[in-house]
């Protein structure tokens, strides 16, 4: 990877459409490369999610048109929420596989132009329209049902365990989880303070995540990332090229995919995946992943994780960028990608392992620094315009590894000091399909 | 002609006046003016259940079925019924389902999408059934928030006026 751009991610652009916003993206990404320049790219992989959105078709070959790449080739992905994440990787393989020298992968979202309400209609219709839809298709409603039973099977059955009145230890599993799940919300929110691209940065407290509106139990507004317009580029070249381009690329040493049922009614109850450090003696009674666990995770990280030579991604990664949708389901990759044991998320939040060090969250995070989550915001706070929010990962990782977070947000404060490696997460559905893509400096 | 529609600095406040007269001007902090029309968009669909018919058609006859592997060695059971088994890929047959079940997991939509706004808050569940390996998602009624937790038994209600839709059974606390 040898360059990116983003647009500010916002409620809604009425200034710019979708051309207008890829194309600003795309110019932030090459101003400054003098080598790089329109001529040198081969083609074009470019990703929206919903054609419901845009009301408008074959709104890639828009973006195509506007950018002026004409006759060049190019492919549009679309994969729910992980779009972006296909996006990426599909940039990738156009270079892995020698067919392009020089790709450039794009990504948008105008999630605007309708009312939020009927922005979650479009949203649930990425769910079976026989089965789960009619029923009250309502994705933060999939993702509390998911919660509620990740809390039952881990926070029941453990913190809660010695509890023995079954309603009351559910009830106090539930408020230990949400209490948790805020944390998480403090951190994405507060990290986006210093990200001029985010949509909502703001410092919140723990009461406030708590006491903002319920909109699914247990999950409230602030623990849920929002609609949200905008646009990512990244440009992606073979090695030698990239020399020519840079003297600080980044090169991408792992990807993977995974997929799972599309309805979570479906989901089997069988036995876990393991990662290289975990052991089969960790697992003996989970039924695995039921409605608790995305296996699609653990299958995107395990490939990604095998092609990059990871064998602990604790130790071996400096900070990930994951598709925190809701705060729930951060904690629910933390474990899907190795970071911590089944079961251990919520104590990998209350150890301060996600967080990043120098800030104050307002409570103790006493091993911040150890492996920063979602360092720009994430989704929960930069906002989620679905086909560009991989790519976006894809420019803030980048950034990142680059040492350039400085550079691009006029504030070198999330600016970790010695990123080396890193990872990019992008999820879609209630699970259904995930990418997971490594990224490396490529300089000394 | 056409007078210019009206200018808003406000987006949120667009809305209102595309329902007043489907036309308003937005100007951005830059000065930038954009012409925001009203675009309704609706369609009818001709939607067949095709091989899930059965399970709608049982529904409006008080059944509810799940599928079988037909395939001896397999014999998974489904509780949203599949017509093919996602493990060895055979054909199913329709397998009734108990009409009493557990909550295997829940939640209440205190808001939901726009075609489900009005009926909120609504509690949907993912049901258990014994001797069934997978789950049915399903709405619960006669239950409030405070009323539910993993496990609790809950049994099957049938729409007296079906409508061939999902919600044409939904569950309630067994009493």
């Amino acid at each position: 990877m040898v360059t990116g751009g983003v647009t500010k991610f916002a409620k809604a652009h009425p200034s710019m459409d979708f051309r207008l916003m890829v194309k600003r993206a795309y110019d932030y990404a090459l101003k400054g490369m003098p080598n790089l320049t329109a001529d040198r790219i081969d083609g074009t992989r470019i990703s929206y999610f919903s054609d419901h959105f845009t009301r408008q078709l074959k709104a890639a070959s828009m973006v195509q048109d506007y950018l002026g790449m004409n006759p060049k080739g190019s492919i549009r992905l679309e994969w729910g929420g992980a779009t972006g994440g296909e996006c990426f990787q599909a940039a990738y393989e156009a270079i892995a596989s020698g067919r392009m020298d020089v790709v450039l992968g794009a990504g948008f979202e105008t999630m605007g132009r309708v009312a939020t309400w009927k922005g979650n209609e479009f949203i649930a219709l990425a769910s079976d329209t026989n089965f789960d839809f009619p029923l009250g298709g309502f994705y933060t409603g999939y993702y509390a049902l998911m919660v509620i039973r990740h809390i039952y099977e881990y926070l029941r059955r453990g913190k809660f365990a010695g509890v023995r009145d079954e309603r009351e230890a559910q009830r106090l599993a539930i408020a230990e989880g949400s209490r948790i799940m805020s944390l998480v919300s403090v951190k994405n929110h507060r990290n986006a303070i210093h990200n001029p691209y985010a949509q909502y940065p703001k410092r919140l407290s723990v009461e406030d995540v708590l006491n903002s509106e319920m909109i699914s139990y247990p999950l409230t507004r602030e623990q849920i990332c929002t609609m949200s317009e905008g646009a990512a580029v990244v440009v992606l070249c073979d090695e030698a090229r990239a020399k020519e381009f840079t003297d600080k690329p980044v090169r991408i040493i792992g990807v993977g995919t995974g997929t799972d049922t599309m309805r979570l009614a479906d989901r089997p109850f069988g036995k876990v995946p393991l990662m290289p450090h975990e052991r089969k003696s960790d697992y003996e009674d989970l039924p695995y992943p039921g409605v608790h666990s995305f296996r699609a995770g653990r299958a995107a990280g395990l490939e990604a994780y095998k092609m990059a030579g990871i064998a602990n991604p604790n130790t071996q990664l400096d900070f990930i960028e994951l598709h925190d949708a809701y705060a729930s389901s951060e904690i629910q990759t933390y474990e899907d990608l190795g970071l911590c044991r089944y079961g251990k998320g919520y104590d990998f939040v209350e150890t301060g392992d996600p967080f990043l060090k120098g800030i104050d969250y307002g409570f103790p995070t006493p091993n911040a620094g150890s492996i920063p989550v979602n360092p720009s915001g994430g989704l929960i706070a930069c906002g989620h315009p679905v086909g560009a929010t991989g790519l976006m990962q894809g420019v803030f990782a980048f950034w990142q590894l680059q040492g350039t977070i400085g550079k691009h947000f006029g504030d070198a404060t999330l600016q970790l000091p010695k990123a080396r490696r890193g990872a990019i997460h992008s999820h879609a559905g209630t699970g259904s399909a995930v990418t997971v893509s490594i990224l490396e400096r490529g300089f000394k | 002609m056409r007078p210019k529609p009206p200018v808003y600095t406000h987006f949120r406040e667009i809305q209102a006046e595309l329902d007043k007269s489907g036309a308003a001007i937005f100007r951005d902090n830059e000065g930038v003016e954009s012409l925001i029309i009203r675009y309704p968009y609706s369609i009818n669909y001709i939607h067949s259940y095709a091989e899930d018919s059965p399970f709608f058609l049982g529904l409006a006859d008080g059944k509810l079925r799940g599928s079988r592997c037909r395939r001896p060695k397999c014999r998974f059971v489904y509780a949203t019924p599949r017509s093919h088994c996602m493990v060895c890929g055979a054909p199913t047959e329709w397998y009734d389902l108990p009409y009493e079940g557990r909550i295997h997991s829940w939640t209440t939509c205190e808001f939901g999408s726009e075609a489900f706004l009005k009926e909120t808050p609504y509690n949907l569940a993912v049901v258990e059934f014994d001797g069934v390996g997978s789950l049915l998602l399903a709405r619960i009624k006669e239950a409030v928030r405070d009323d539910f937790y993993v496990g609790m038994p809950v049994v099957a209600v049938f729409d007296p006026n079906p409508k061939y839709l999902a919600t044409d059974v939904w569950f309630v606390p067994k009493k």
